[in-house]
């Protein structure tokens, strides 16, 4: 294989799969708390739609990215106020607002679908990106995609390196003890929850501002629910994200490729590899690491939490 | 006999001859509903139509009210779409080949509503088939492909490996071969009829693996965009993408569904409707091209000739001989084929295409 | 300061006020929506469209009821898992699965005539499904796999199963290579119920279904453990009940039911296989079953006010040229509603004075 052709492949696994991480790593950070948000997918397509409306206007990719961020929390501060407050079952909550971001997306949008814009480009790290093949590969990516990279060290740093890390998670394996020792559960999680949002606005606006210049209603196409099972893959762990949203999108890119490359296998068992990978994959880290801690669900995913003060 | 008795009774007898030859005069507007399988947004299959539509609208004016419904998925739920928009309407078009077993069963619940099914095959008394020979279309960006491709790889994104889609591989592949004995044509199936970002996929994969030129058979304008930043060709899909790729669009198939809408409605408006089967192509005007752009005059002169050949059925885009891929013959010398089974059915590749034929 | 106080015990007066008061919140909302895009058409006609005709029309109905069955029993499988906290999303891939086998031996069977092929064709159906959901049950308890994940999972290869199937074996020899099955002879179509529509014989089944679930939740003793391990798992392990048989239990119910459903879809509305086999079904059974607080009963309501959502959404759609996103938006904001309403049953709302 040529090298400007594994370029291209990397650059193209690398476009596949910051969405899925920067999803997925906000989810990571909800579920850590306890909370189960299914609202991922449409989350994600508000921060499309909003990222491509303010670039169309302003031609600012800052404020668009600010949009998008600002516009995925704004649609998950409902589900955080339903679930926190007023003590929603969260799966139901979160299966409404998807089917409320994907309606209400696909309607605002309705002006944007003839229109286009300047998509974010790729930048090239001085003097680093001359490096011969590393250079290419590593240093000339979308700035982006080295954004998500950034945020998934930095939730490994909030929950691992930091107090209100640890309170986080304890929250997350047992809500009513945490309260007992005096945390703000509810105010833990309703900022757990606006992360996520914010994390899945951003995973969204990749789309429509780095890889497709234009708006289509539901073009997040399932992206939602697959990081919602690279949490899971990832066992909760942050860097297990990058892990599994490149194998999904690494093997979703070669497939096409393979296709191309002409292997005689018919292209919808070919299609079924990302999915049936992060299962197998999984399981097959379990039973490596079967004597080790295995980080497992958070005890209180999904459940709701009653304060009794 | 008073004077305006006269007047009266002439005028009266006047209006029964003119009654008497123009039939079913209806004062009232015939009630038109169209069924659309994606967004009006997705500037390709649906856009198309709906832009028919509003051609149609235009012409007929207040002959004619239009009903519209998007996104109706090809499904069981399709049968209670058509079904309500059978019981206020007067001709129902329903414009994607999954529709076909409910409006058939419509159809047979509602004797007296025309329907008119997009890609269809079946064709009860009261329902009619229409489709366009895009294939046609892909001759003439075939041939514009094969004499712009430097790389000698064209890449074709590819939805659904259905007889329409293959047609328009093969088409292509023919035409480009002829010009450019030397070219190949990748596919690669993204199975969705529209996803922006796996067609962007799709798209890179092709260019990252040697494709200069594409095609697709999708619906959305990812691919021309990627195209644009990358600096090479594509083709527009069902309507002109030229905004999406000012420098990569060489011409688009435009699907110009208007004059056969506004023939239809103006039969039921006239009474003369009845069960037809229209494939038309470019001579009738159903297949026509953006502006031909970003290409050296005389490959725009070729493209323009094969388009007035095609319009007035000098040429056939499968004209003999061809082989199938196994080898196989498929057309004699100067044969050409069939409606049915050879075109309507094609499930063959043409020899001369590397790819595995899906399946 | 509005302060929430747990009611000793359920209020009964708000289980019935509070879905009137969701639905008069997402009335008025949807009056704010409406009065600002729809320029000259009446909110009331609107109204009335959407929520009343696909009651009182005679098409519409047996289409309302025809739509709430598959709603119904997918529902039901899943309540039964998710009252013991064991998360299938994936209901969609083994209703997929369950269609695909059990129309196949529908169609293995072509033209053969028999009362015996539909019960055979449900069985087939319900194994199908259930084996595929023990995929998922399998790996969580061997391998600690949560089930999210593989149920999601497999949902995708399903539906791609689904498509290689109709391009391959299941293809309709003449149907000009469309992927598409052949339709299903009589012996394979289920009987319809009220003549002159397409209300099947599911439809009946899946209410039955409904009141065996609930008596089996409430009498026997697996509807017990069912309880007691969802609300306290540790408690549950004392007590003897075994965990692993409560996974088996939950996902083979859940999958045999949304295999059947599955099967119900491909012999009754669509009467052959095709690629729009799946339909979110197996999605919307969850907003279904939660909505219903996941009792068998009250998911036989819930799943007719979906159903009704989408058959009065798809007419107000037609009437007044909206697109569908009006629809989700409306759907969206229904389930918003209802569950922040959900709230007054158990809790008591009461406005105190901040103390200084």
């Amino acid at each position: 294989m040529n090298e400007s052709l594994f370029i291209n492949i990397i650059i193209g696994i690398s476009i596949a799969s910051t969405p899925l991480i920067f999803a997925a790593i906000g989810e990571l950070l909800v579920e850590r708390s306890g909370v189960l948000n299914l609202g991922v997918e449409g989350m994600m397509i508000v921060g499309a739609l909003l990222g491509f409306i303010v670039q169309f206007h302003t031609g600012s990719p800052l404020l668009a990215v600010l949009a998008a961020l600002l516009g995925g929390m704004a649609i998950s501060s409902i589900f955080a106020f339903l679930t926190q407050f007023l003590l929603t079952n969260q799966v139901a909550t979160g299966l409404a607002l998807t089917l409320f971001g994907l309606g209400f997306s696909a309607f605002a949008g309705r002006g944007y679908t003839e229109e286009t814009i300047v998509l974010i480009k790729a930048i090239h790290i001085p003097f680093l990106s001359e490096i011969p093949f590393v250079g290419p590969l590593i240093f000339s990516l979308n700035p982006l995609v080295y954004l998500a990279f950034l945020m998934v060290f930095l939730v490994w740093w909030f929950l691992f390196k930091t107090k209100q890390g640890l309170i986080l998670r304890s929250i997350g394996d047992n809500h009513d003890a945490a309260h007992a020792i005096g945390h703000n559960v509810v105010r833990y999680r309703f900022m757990a929850i606006l992360f996520g949002g914010a994390m899945a606005g951003l995973g969204g606006a990749f789309l429509s501002l780095v890889q497709v210049p234009i708006w289509g209603e539901e073009m997040t196409a399932g992206r939602g629910w697959i990081a919602l099972g690279l949490v899971v893959f990832a066992s909760w762990q942050p860097f297990r994200v990058i892990l599994g949203a490149i194998l999904f999108g690494g093997i979703t890119v070669l497939q096409l490729h393979a296709q191309g490359f002409d292997i005689r296998i018919s292209a919808q068992y070919l299609s079924m590899l990302p999915y049936l990978a992060t299962i197998i994959i999984l399981v097959s880290l379990r039973i490596r690491l079967k004597n080790k801690t295995n980080r497992t669900v958070p005890n209180c995913l999904g459940r709701i939490f009653h304060s009794t003060s | 006999m008073s004077n305006s008795r006269f007047t009266s009774i002439l005028k009266l007898s006047f209006l029964s001859v003119v009654l008497a030859f123009t039939g079913n005069v209806s004062a009232d507007p015939v009630k038109a509903a169209f069924v659309y399988i994606g967004p009006t947004g997705d500037h390709g299959w649906t856009y198309a139509h709906d832009e028919g539509v509003k051609y149609a609208k235009e012409k007929l004016g207040d002959d004619v009210i239009m009903t519209t419904i998007e996104s109706v998925a090809e499904n069981s739920d399709s049968e209670r779409v058509i079904t309500s928009l059978a019981r206020k309407n007067d001709i129902v078009f329903t414009t994607s080949f999954g529709y076909m077993n409910p409006t058939v069963k419509v159809a047979g619940r509602y004797p007296d509503v025309k329907f008119e099914h997009a890609t269809g095959y079946i064709r009860p008394d009261n329902v009619s088939t229409y489709s366009a020979r895009f294939y046609e279309g892909r001759h003439v960006i075939g041939k514009i492909a094969g004499r712009m491709t430097k790389s000698n790889v064209i890449g074709y994104i590819a939805s659904f490996p259905i007889p329409e889609v293959i047609r328009g591989i093969n088409s292509a592949f023919l035409a480009a071969r002829s010009v450019n004995p030397d070219v190949q044509i990748k596919v690669v199936w993204v199975y969705t009829w529209y996803d922006p970002g796996k067609e962007a996929d799709a798209a890179n994969a092709l260019i990252a693996q040697g494709a200069d030129i594409l095609m697709q058979h999708t619906d959305s304008t990812a691919a021309m965009t990627v195209a644009e930043e990358k600096g090479i060709h594509a083709f527009g899909q069902a309507s002109n993408m030229r905004e999406w790729g000012p420098n990569a669009q060489l011409t688009g198939i435009i699907n110009d569904w208007g004059p056969y809408y506004a023939d239809r409605i103006a039969a039921v408006r006239d009474g003369t409707w009845a069960s037809t089967d229209t494939f038309a192509g470019v001579q009738q005007g159903m297949v026509k091209f953006a502006p031909m752009a970003n290409m050296p005059t005389d490959v725009k002169n070729e493209a323009m000739q094969t388009i007035i050949d095609l319009s007035m059925g000098a040429i056939h885009p499968f004209t003999g001989p061809i082989n199938k891929q196994d080898g196989s013959p498929w057309l004699a010398e100067g044969e050409t084929p069939p409606n049915f089974p050879d075109l309507l059915t094609m499930d063959f590749y043409v020899e001369g295409i590397d790819s595995k034929y899906p399946n | 300061m509005i302060k929430l106080i747990p009611r000793v015990e359920n209020s009964k007066a708000m289980v019935l006020l509070s879905p009137l008061l969701a639905l008069t919140l997402t009335a008025v909302s949807a009056l704010i929506i409406f009065i600002f895009i729809l320029d000259d058409i009446k909110v009331s006609s609107v109204f009335f469209t959407l929520f009343v005709l696909p009651l009182t029309d005679s098409y519409l109905f047996p289409e309302l009821l025809v739509k709430a069955a598959p709603l119904m029993i997918i529902g039901l499988g899943l309540s039964i898992g998710f009252r013991a906290g064991i998360w299938n999303i994936g209901a969609e891939g083994q209703y997929v699965i369950g269609g695909i086998t059990g129309g196949a031996v529908g169609l293995y069977f072509y033209n053969v005539e028999g009362f015996w092929l539909l019960p055979l064709m449900a069985l087939a159906a319900i194994v199908g499904g259930m084996l595929y959901a023990s995929i998922a049950a399998f790996l969580r308890i061997r391998y600690q796999v949560n089930e999210i994940l593989v149920t999601l999972m497999l949902t995708y290869v399903a539906v791609l199963l689904l498509s290689a199937m109709l391009q391959g074996p299941l293809r309709n020899p003449a149907g000009f290579n469309f992927p598409e099955s052949r339709m299903f002879h009589d012996s394979a179509l289920l009987p319809i119920i009220w003549e002159g529509t397409r209300l099947h014989i599911g439809f009946i089944l899946a209410i039955i279904l409904s009141f065996v679930g609930w008596f089996g939740i409430k009498k026997h003793m697996f509807g017990m453990q069912i309880k007691i391990s969802g609300s306290a798992p540790r408690a549950a392990k004392f007590a003897g009940f075994d965990d692993n048989k409560t996974v088996w239990y939950s996902l083979l119910i859940s999958g045999g039911l949304a295999g059947l459903a599955g099967f119900f879809e491909a012999s009754g509305p669509a009467g052959q296989l095709t690629p729009g086999l799946p339909q979110f079904y197996g999605f919307t059974a969850i907003i279904v079953a939660f909505l219903a607080r996941l009792h068998p009963i009250g998911i036989l309501f819930s799943s007719l006010l979906i159903a009704l959502s989408y058959v009065g959404g798809e007419e107000v759609q037609i009437e007044y040229n909206l697109p569908s996103s009006i629809t989700q938006i409306f759907q969206g904001m229904l389930l918003f509603y209802f569950l922040a309403c959900d709230i007054l049953i158990r809790y008591k709302v009461v406005f105190n004075k901040t103390k200084n």
